[in-house]
């Protein structure tokens, strides 16, 4: 599904993917873990398609498309979908309101037809119900106020809603409390499937626990050192990223 | 100079002309360029006026003479040759229209863009047969189609052409016109009394909630006619009224002048909702061509409780200056002020609002939302005045700024007079910038650029959007995004 080939990357004038390869095929979850700074929220604003993250060279294929050549909109209607470490605040803006766009949007870009008001009610309901999340949340201004969990929460009911084929997870666990985890945990599990992948990032080996990862990656100064399976996290969490890279 | 001097004599030409029969003349669609007392004449004869107010209208030209063009606001254009401009025509009698399959097809994108329903955009473009909502659309300075008089006339409300209401109704227009706006009140406005050819007049008896929405469409589509525009409705005691107006105008190559007044009267316990979406030509991204908006909007509660709202989505002109006002005689009157001002390439704004708290327990609310994108200016001016006896008067303030961009500019000014004890004046401000973040965020979940600015511009604009009737929310939204276009990327 993703095929990432000696990928660089600069921020600014810095390097800081330096050569990234990596193969995702569809059914499985992959990790990525490392110390900060290792450029691992870099690599999913790469594959997001955020402006200012230059890939310099290298080539990123994604279900056999050129990716970087398709615009963030682009690569989000045809199934990429990055929840934020950060999620954005929009004020005015009601969640429900954003949520029904997004969908819109995508389906259109995919010639599909536009649900109305009613529908999307209907559809959106169904999904905080799975999610326990409260409607309330969809009045409210999208991120305006939300606490940390909630901010998350949002991001993974976003997630359950547009049921991308590729889910990257920007260190969707920072700043969660073990409910809150298990919550966001539960949304990828549900949309785990032989059709789907995912790509994790997380800096902590406890999101793992929940979420089950077929491969494990170790990303440090821009390049995977280390590959392999869950027990890769465990040993990581035991030893520390510090003597990872040193060996 | 050479130009100068050829305008001069070309006037003069003119004027010597109808030294020995305008009258003659009245047959002609377009009177001559330029202005002069005889040109006075000529629009009052074309309007079979009344003789007060030929004077009326000779008295504010002859003020006007005496008047200097102001430059206190933050625009900026070329100076404005007032002999340069056409100051009546009547519209072309063209053919009535079979269906909209006969309309510039430029407009009818205009209208889809717009999401008008079909219905109205028949009556829009004038095709035949086609009644809707009761639109007043004003074609070139004189109305052509005024639907659904009937029903009004039931329930006693009077809305009509302001030159069939000189005709039919003459003692309310000359008891009131001029009554909130006089014609000594500002260079614009003066002008306006002395050559104004339409608009819309609107009186709802004791009572009285008007039983529908009031739309005015205007629009201008004969090059270098200035519209002057005037507007009066009043509400007696106890009654209501909810006004619409709108505007769409097609691309343009001249700057246009556009000079209107609007004067609102409003007795105890009545209520005036105006609401307004302006998207006239703005000129393309160099500013060149768009119109000149320079109008007078004022609004007068003179009795206990009475109400006025202005609401109001500016996005058109090269320059707008507007500032709808109230006047709040009345004890526990209560005016608002809702705006949303875009200003995008090189496009000026330079609005706000003026409240005079005169009466005691008056209140005010402004909320303006000023929106700056490209290399525009947007300026918020406002004025609040508790006068000596406003006792305990309140009003309240919110001013917010968005920028887009780096090149554009947003600017506030305040002003605030307090002569009362027992008033109270809260002002606050902000200035945001549209983040790169957020866009990043909303293009993520699958909105292009466009999409994502507009909906984050409307986020910010929320507050006021709400304020406006549902008939033109949608429309208004949409027309948010369509004035952003070419803002982003």
């Amino acid at each position: 599904m993703l095929e990432i080939k000696n990928l660089h990357a600069t921020v600014g004038d810095k390097e800081i993917l330096k050569g990234i390869n990596l193969s995702i095929k569809a059914g499985e979850i992959h990790a990525i873990m490392g110390p900060n700074g290792a450029g691992k929220s870099t690599l999913s604003y790469v594959l997001a398609g955020r402006d200012g993250y230059e890939v310099t060279s290298g080539e990123v294929l994604y279900k056999g498309e050129d990716l970087l050549a398709l615009s963030p909109d682009e690569r989000a209607s045809k199934g990429i979908f990055l929840a934020f470490q950060y999620p954005v605040e929009i004020p005015g803006v009601a969640s429900a309101t954003f949520l029904k766009t997004a969908y819109n949007a995508q389906r259109k870009y995919r010639g599909e037809p536009e649900v109305d008001a009613m529908e999307f009610l209907k559809l959106i309901r169904e999904k905080t119900k799975e999610l326990d999340i409260k409607d309330d949340m969809l009045k409210r201004a999208v991120n305006v106020g939300f606490s940390g969990g909630e901010k998350k929460r949002n991001e993974v009911l976003q997630m359950a809603l547009l049921e991308p084929d590729l889910m990257l997870l920007d260190e969707t666990d920072s700043g969660l409390d073990i409910d809150a985890l298990k919550i966001a945990a539960d949304g990828v599990n549900r949309l785990r499937s032989p059709e789907r992948a995912g790509l994790i990032i997380t800096h902590y080996q406890r999101l793992l626990d929940y979420i089950v990862p077929d491969f494990v990656h170790v990303l440090a100064d821009g390049k995977i050192v280390k590959s392999g399976d869950k027990s890769l996290a465990l040993e990581l969490e035991e030893k520390g990223y510090a003597a990872l890279s040193a060996a | 100079m050479a130009i100068r001097q050829e305008t001069v004599e070309q006037v003069a030409s003119v004027s010597d002309k109808y030294k020995y029969g305008f009258i003659s003349d009245i047959e002609a669609d377009t009177a001559p360029i330029g202005l002069s007392e005889d040109i006075v004449r000529f629009i009052s004869a074309k309007k079979e006026e009344p003789e007060w107010l030929l004077e009326w209208r000779l008295k504010a030209y002859r003020h006007w003479l005496t008047m200097e063009e102001p430059e206190w606001a933050n625009v900026h254009y070329p100076k404005i040759d007032f002999q340069d401009i056409y100051y009546y025509s009547a519209p072309k009698q063209k053919e009535k229209l079979k269906s909209l399959d006969e309309v510039d097809p430029e407009l009818l994108e205009v209208y889809k863009k717009l999401g008008i329903p079909l219905k109205e955009q028949e009556v829009l473009a004038g095709v035949e047969g086609a009644h809707n909502v009761a639109v007043d659309a004003v074609f070139d300075s004189v109305s052509v189609a005024t639907t659904f008089r009937e029903r009004l006339e039931k329930e006693g409300v009077i809305f009509c052409p302001i030159s069939e209401a000189v005709r039919d109704h003459p003692e309310l227009v000359q008891k009131y016109i001029g009554s909130v706006v006089p014609y000594t009140d500002n260079y614009y406005a003066t002008l306006n009394s002395a050559v104004f050819t339409d608009g819309s007049f609107c009186y709802i008896p004791k009572g009285v909630r008007c039983p529908m929405e009031l739309s005015t469409y205007f629009r201008i589509n004969a090059a270098q006619t200035g519209q002057f525009e005037r507007t009066l409705i009043i509400a007696e005691e106890g009654s209501y009224v909810s006004y619409l107006e709108g505007c769409t105008a097609p691309m343009r190559d001249e700057n246009q002048l556009h000079a209107a007044v609007v004067e609102l009267i409003i007795m105890k316990d009545a209520e005036i909702k105006y609401s307004t979406v302006q998207n006239w030509y703005p000129g393309d991204e160099n500013g060149v061509g768009g119109i000149y908006n320079f109008v007078t909007k004022r609004a007068a509660c003179r009795g206990e409780n009475a109400k006025v709202s202005w609401t109001q989505v500016e996005t058109g002109s090269a320059i707008t200056w507007k500032y709808p006002s109230c006047i709040l005689q009345g004890d526990n009157s209560v005016g608002e002020f809702y705006s949303i001002a875009i200003a995008n390439n090189m496009q000026q704004a330079d609005t706000g609002t003026k409240m005079i708290h005169l009466g005691k327990n008056t209140s005010s609310t402004i909320i303006s939302k000023g929106i700056s994108a490209g290399k525009a200016q947007n300026t918020y001016r406002g004025l609040v005045r508790m006068g000596r006896k406003a006792e305990n008067a309140r009003n309240h303030t919110v001013c917010d700024s968005l920028l887009i961009g780096d090149k554009c500019g947003a600017h506030t000014v305040p002003y605030i007079e307090n002569q009362s004890r027992t008033a109270t004046v809260e002002h606050e401000a902000t200035t945001s910038k549209v983040s790169e973040e957020q866009l990043f965020y909303c293009q993520q979940r699958g909105l292009s650029e466009e999409e994502s600015m507009a909906l984050i511009v409307n986020g910010f604009c929320k507050e006021v959007l709400q304020k406006l009737p549902m008939e033109f929310a949608v429309e208004a939204q949409k027309l948010v995004g369509i004035s952003l276009e070419g803002s982003v990327g």
